[in-house]
């Protein structure tokens, strides 16, 4: 195992954060604005979130540059400055962390699908090897590749990260289906766990996609199809809109009573996806002590 | 009319060389197209949603199917139209204004030109007036819209006032979709219909043209 995830284990279950992008839009960022150009433009701002998680508990930070690949960013017209944003998101993180939590570098999907030929194997790679470079330039401590809905996509992904030397935890999103177990692709968890387990993940999970109560069961499946620790980061249920604005009805408490259910399963790792914030955290921090 | 069977059954296993081969091979024959869609295509569609609903097929093979079925449409769509056969509707189709996601309104896209509409492809993150443009100049039937992000969500909404204030809200059917959404949101914001997957959404187009 990565020393950086033996240190973090041997402290027992690992608290991850919650969601950016709802907290960064509380702090100004306009819907349809690119969230990751923040790090360049307004770093303090984001810095500020970082702070939030750390304070609230979170061993483990990611980074504000979910979509901050070549392809994602391009639809800002900002592909050219993938490095720097990386870089500076990293950074971020890092100083935000210090040594109270380490930092993973956070890798979303391209948004273009492989088998409709939208995008090349070569250019996915190419875009996720300069993201991946480009936080650990800035100083993360592992990569988190998440959200991934196709399995080859994320093997790509992988690939392209495991260059850095860095840890790299993989995470699909089971969202499809009738029971909500399969990804968009049809892809079960055993199949997912295999697969990236063969190809050299640190870490596998699951993220987004449904509530946290959905989490419970694919955790299981996860565990018993690999031997490598599992991370979950769930949602806060699924949103409704009231009066125009979007609404999550799972509270912190509720989210985490399901933390001895998730971590009975096999999960090492625990944080939140949309609709989650420090205050979950919070919550699951005082879960944890609890005991 | 012969038996195209195997049109069906190429739509079906997603076998888009074999579509085009039987749509040709049909057409020598003297087939007739609009039979060919109605007969065997359209069913084959209903079939992959079937299969989709029970878990059988997934996005890859939706995919799939969808290209075999606009392999086959693109020899038959000349013909229908000069043979004066409209298009089963008009949608014009994006994500709304915010969202720059445009998996599910790809593949929502595709299935509905394998469904046999035509479709006006507005893009990602189109504004309310874009939408309301496609309905005046080019006389759209459907909006479809579609949202990833639970935060540009409310563009729905406004989209569907804008209608309402270029005074075509009621020449439209206004359909949603997307990952967040839920019928009680399309309720709310008064579309016409939502649907959770891409083949209902096809469904659910020709449903709302009475078709």
């Amino acid at each position: 195992m990565h020393p950086t995830l033996e240190e973090l284990l041997s402290r027992g279950l690992v608290l991850l954060d919650g969601a950016w992008g709802t907290e960064l839009q509380a702090r100004g960022l306009v819907p349809g604005e690119c969230p990751d150009h923040w790090n360049l433009t307004a770093p303090e701002r984001v810095a500020e979130v970082a702070r939030a998680y750390v304070e609230a508990g979170s061993r483990v930070i990611l980074t504000n540059t979910f979509g901050a690949n070549s392809l994602c960013l391009a639809a800002h017209g900002l592909a050219a400055q993938a490095a720097a944003i990386n870089t500076a998101g990293a950074r971020i993180s890092r100083t935000a962390a210090g040594s109270a939590a380490k930092v993973f570098g956070s890798m979303g999907p391209s948004g273009k699908m492989l088998m409709m030929g939208e995008v090349s194997p070569e250019q996915l790679q190419a875009a996720f090897a300069e993201q991946a470079g480009a936080l650990a330039t800035g100083g993360a401590d592992g990569l988190v590749i998440e959200t991934m809905a196709d399995l080859e996509e994320a093997k790509l992904a992988l690939a392209a990260a495991r260059t850095t030397g860095l840890p790299v935890v993989v995470c699909m999103v089971y969202d499809s289906g009738k029971d909500k177990n399969r990804t968009m692709m049809g892809t079960t968890p055993e199949q997912a766990a295999e697969a990236l387990t063969a190809a050299g993940a640190d870490v596998i999970g699951s993220n987004c996609g449904q509530g946290v109560e959905g989490f419970v069961g694919i955790c299981r499946r996860l565990r018993a199809a690999t031997d490598l620790p599992i991370w979950i980061k769930a949602n806060a249920g699924l949103p409704t809109v009231e009066g125009g604005k979007v609404v999550y009805h799972t509270s912190p408490e509720a989210f985490a009573a399901h933390l001895p259910a998730l971590r009975e399963a096999g999960a090492a790792f625990v944080g939140g996806c949309c609709g989650t914030n420090p205050a979950f955290v919070r919550a699951l921090s005082k879960r944890l002590a609890a005991g | 009319m012969s038996d195209f069977k195997a049109l069906s059954e190429a739509v079906i296993d997603g076998d888009d060389k074999a579509a085009r081969a039987i749509t040709e091979k049909a057409l020598a024959e003297g087939a007739d197209p609009l039979a060919l869609v109605n007969e065997f295509m359209v069913p084959a569609m209903d079939e992959v949603g079937r299969r989709f609903e029970c878990n059988e097929y997934f996005v890859p093979e939706l995919l799939i199917s969808a290209r075999a079925m606009k392999a086959s449409l693109e020899i038959l769509r000349p013909l229908l139209i000069e043979g004066g056969r409209e298009p089963l509707g008009r949608v014009a189709i994006g994500t709304v204004k915010g969202d720059l996601h445009d998996i599910g309104k790809n593949l929502v896209a595709a299935m509905l030109e394998g469904g046999g509409f035509e479709v006006i492809d507005l893009g990602v993150n189109v504004t309310p007036e874009q939408f309301v443009q496609a309905v005046q100049d080019k006389n759209a039937q459907i909006v479809a819209m579609s949202a990833l992000l639970t935060t540009t969500m409310p563009s729905m909404k406004l989209t569907i006032d804008a209608l309402q204030q270029a005074g075509v809200r009621d020449k439209v059917k206004v359909l949603v979709g997307g990952a967040p959404l839920t019928q009680k949101f399309a309720d709310e914001i008064g579309a016409d219909g939502f649907s959770e997957t891409a083949p209902a959404a096809v469904a659910l187009a020709r449903q709302s043209l009475g078709k």
